[in-house]
């Protein structure tokens, strides 16, 4: 066990709750991850160049003003396009159960919603993050 | 009674009980222990008059107006705006037929943020949070039928609050009405968008510039509009202490006022028209002790710092939302519980206007049954629980005062300690403020996955629950819909009209002069929203946040 997990963590849109990315990001810190929170307002392209000029592992998103379904596919489907699949994509917020549905089948690999832990997300990643 | 023989029988009476001795202390919100039991030598030093004195009277500590709630209630002001201005016009008129007695604008993301809805950053966020505003237009629908001289609005608005404020002014006179006789209330509060609620567009300077911009054209023109609504709220709910959140709110009006005075404007013009937004939160007797000190500190300031001879200059008047933070996706119908105490402390602390969350907030937009529960929380507590039957009931109470009493030390010492950093300006500049929030943020979230701090139904009492489907959603139409509407409305106006409003308003923002004429002649040119914000992102240049991870 070597490498240490990168995280790249936003908020895509225009959501400017960022209390859960924030807490999340430390949560992430103290479980030995690397962490890179570009912040607010990110979109799609920005998220996807930005995870692939960090070489990261893993992109974490939150959103909360209910625009998941607008922002989060499309960082899936630039990750295809880029063929740079290997990066685990995660989201926190406010998605109700039939969109997390959806999302999942789109390339969204978990949603947290309110409620989850720190430790369950640390705990997600460490299981499902594949390390190039 | 000789305060050294309390505190002689005191010590006895904590040894009389071999429980009391082995209890581990409690802690206040801001981490002050608290005592097993008050008595009256804990507020032996409180001068009555000079620090809490009469309702209506420096310092107001026990409240700002001499009768309170047996002259007049608390105004019901739940917030809502949905999908699109048609739309939220049926909600107020739902709301106000219901007994609401004020109205709170809640508009979406795009408007918030200056850009019209068909802006590529725009995509998806249409009509998701609140309601959109692309020009004069939407505005006309939203209050269409709403006879504006017998309401009062409340707009939760920041960077474009300018515009909102000419597009309100604007729809009053097409209802023949003098700007003198509206009555509302602006957010305005840019400075708290850097630190915690992400909707800045400008640099501090000429945000600031804005607000008191506004400051003068209503002192002259709209003076019942209240042109300011500094928020604690906003740091509360991204996790702040109860402290923190009136220190820093403070300290940013603090930047208001002298940014005012600076501007040529006298105290007394427009400090009675700055209003409070805050958060009333869990802790029952903090929270009432909280909107104690915080009057009590204010009323002082003005007088003596900033030589307000007004006693309305000084008076706190504040607006509170019960906090959806503290609600639950989990059991949510304990959130009913929740929000009636919190709306209980906000009543025992005096607030002017109460918006009571909805119990389904952690899940959805609120449904019109959970919208309805708490407009009746509001009316169950004014109607039949006696609680405003008499004014500032916990005065008086031995542990009410010194909480009160503690706390006002503590706001005060955070206070200075921003002064010291250069003020509001600087401490967010320097992230202080943001870092400060931050950590307690993470703090609080070990303490609940560590079980030290108790959040009923999530780390305790849970129980198996099936997936809430969400019964509200925004209509997916909304969005092509308002594009749509602002499309026709653009090829309707007059374009050149509206070239020379622009032009005319980068001229004058360029320059020092007052902007809130030239506003409102791009607004009623149906400039849109999106277009005035552009041609001020031109001229001021955008804000570029501080990173504090």
């Amino acid at each position: 066990m070597s490498k240490r997990i990168r995280v790249l963590a936003a908020k895509p849109g225009l959501d400017g709750h960022d209390r859960g990315i924030k807490v999340v990001c430390a949560g992430l810190k103290d479980a030995g991850m690397e962490v890179i929170y570009t912040g607010l307002r990110q979109t799609p392209e920005a998220i996807v160049a930005a995870a692939m000029q960090e070489d990261v592992d893993v992109i974490a998103l939150s959103t909360l003003s209910g625009a998941h379904n607008q922002h989060l596919p499309r960082v899936a489907q630039l990750l295809r396009e880029k063929d740079a699949q290997h990066i685990l994509l995660v989201a926190g917020g406010i998605v109700p159960p039939h969109d997390r549905v959806s999302l999942r089948e789109k390339g969204v690999s978990e949603i947290f919603g309110p409620g989850t832990t720190m430790t369950q997300i640390a705990e997600f990643i460490r299981t499902n993050v594949s390390l190039s | 009674m000789d305060q050294s023989k309390i505190k002689e029988a005191k010590a006895k009476w904590a040894q009389s009980d071999p429980d009391l001795a082995k209890l581990s202390p409690r802690h206040t919100d801001w981490g002050d222990p608290v005592e097993s039991l008050y008595t009256p030598a804990d507020v032996q030093e409180q001068d009555y008059l000079e620090q809490l004195g009469f309702p209506g009277e420096h310092p107001f500590a026990r409240g700002v107006y001499p009768s309170m709630y047996l002259g007049r209630p608390w105004t019901v002001r739940q917030y809502s705006g949905y999908d699109s201005p048609k739309d939220t016009n049926a909600r107020f008129r739902y709301l106000l037929e219901q007994g609401q007695t004020g109205l709170s604008v809640a508009f979406d993301l795009p408007t918030q943020i200056g850009y019209d809805s068909d802006h590529p950053m725009s995509a998806g966020e249409v009509g998701k949070v609140g309601v959109p505003v692309d020009t004069l237009e939407d505005m006309e629908v939203i209050f269409e039928g709403l006879p504006l001289d017998k309401l009062s609005t409340s707009m939760t608005i920041n960077a474009p609050s300018a515009i909102m404020l000419a597009m309100y002014v604007s729809i009053g006179k097409k209802q023949g009405l003098e700007p003198k006789v509206l009555r509302g209330t602006l957010q305005n509060d840019v400075l708290k968008e850097y630190t915690v609620r992400g909707t800045y567009i400008f640099p501090p300077k000429p945000s600031i510039r804005l607000v008191t911009d506004i400051f003068e054209y209503c002192s002259k023109n709209v003076p019942r509009f209240n042109t300011i609504n500094v928020a604690g709220y906003h740091m509360r709910e991204a996790g702040c202490s109860a402290v923190q959140e009136i220190a820093f709110a403070f300290s940013n009006a603090i930047a208001y006022i002298e940014a005012g005075l600076e501007a040529g404007l006298d105290i007394d013009k427009f400090a009675p028209r700055i209003s409070w937004i805050f958060n009333t939160n869990n802790k029952i007797f903090e929270e009432v002790a909280k909107y104690r000190a915080a009057r009590r500190i204010w009323a002082e300031m003005l007088r003596d710092r900033f030589g307000a001879k007004d006693p309305r200059s000084c008076m706190l008047r504040f607006h509170t939302q019960t906090s959806g933070a503290s609600l639950t996706a989990q059991q949510p119908l304990n959130n009913v519980v929740r929000v009636a105490y919190q709306t209980l402390a906000a009543v025992l602390a005096g607030a002017q206007s109460i918006a009571a969350c909805s119990y389904d907030e952690a899940l959805s937009l609120p449904t019109e049954e959970s919208v309805r529960t708490s407009l009746r929380t509001q009316q169950i507590l004014r109607e039949e629980t006696g609680v405003t039957d008499t004014i500032d009931p916990m005065g008086g109470s031995y542990y009410m005062e010194a909480l009160t009493n503690q706390l006002y030390a503590r706001i005060k010492e955070l206070m200075a300690e921003v002064e010291e950093m250069g003020g509001a300006v600087e401490a967010i500049e320097k992230g202080f403020v943001q870092k400060e929030i931050e950590r307690r943020a993470y703090d609080i979230q070990k303490q609940v996955e560590l079980g030290e701090q108790v959040v009923v139904g999530v780390n305790k009492y849970a129980i198996e629950e099936d997936e809430q489907e969400v019964l509200v959603e925004s209509n997916p139409q909304a969005e092509q819909d308002q594009i749509q509407r602002l499309q026709a409305l653009k090829n309707r106006r007059s374009q050149d009209k509206v070239n020379s409003a622009l032009a005319a308003l980068k001229q004058q923002a360029q320059g020092d002069g007052a902007l809130m004429p030239v506003i409102i002649e791009a607004v009623e040119a149906y400039a849109s929203l999106g277009e005035i914000c552009g041609v001020l992102r031109e001229v001021f240049g955008e804000y570029q946040p501080v990173r504090t991870i």
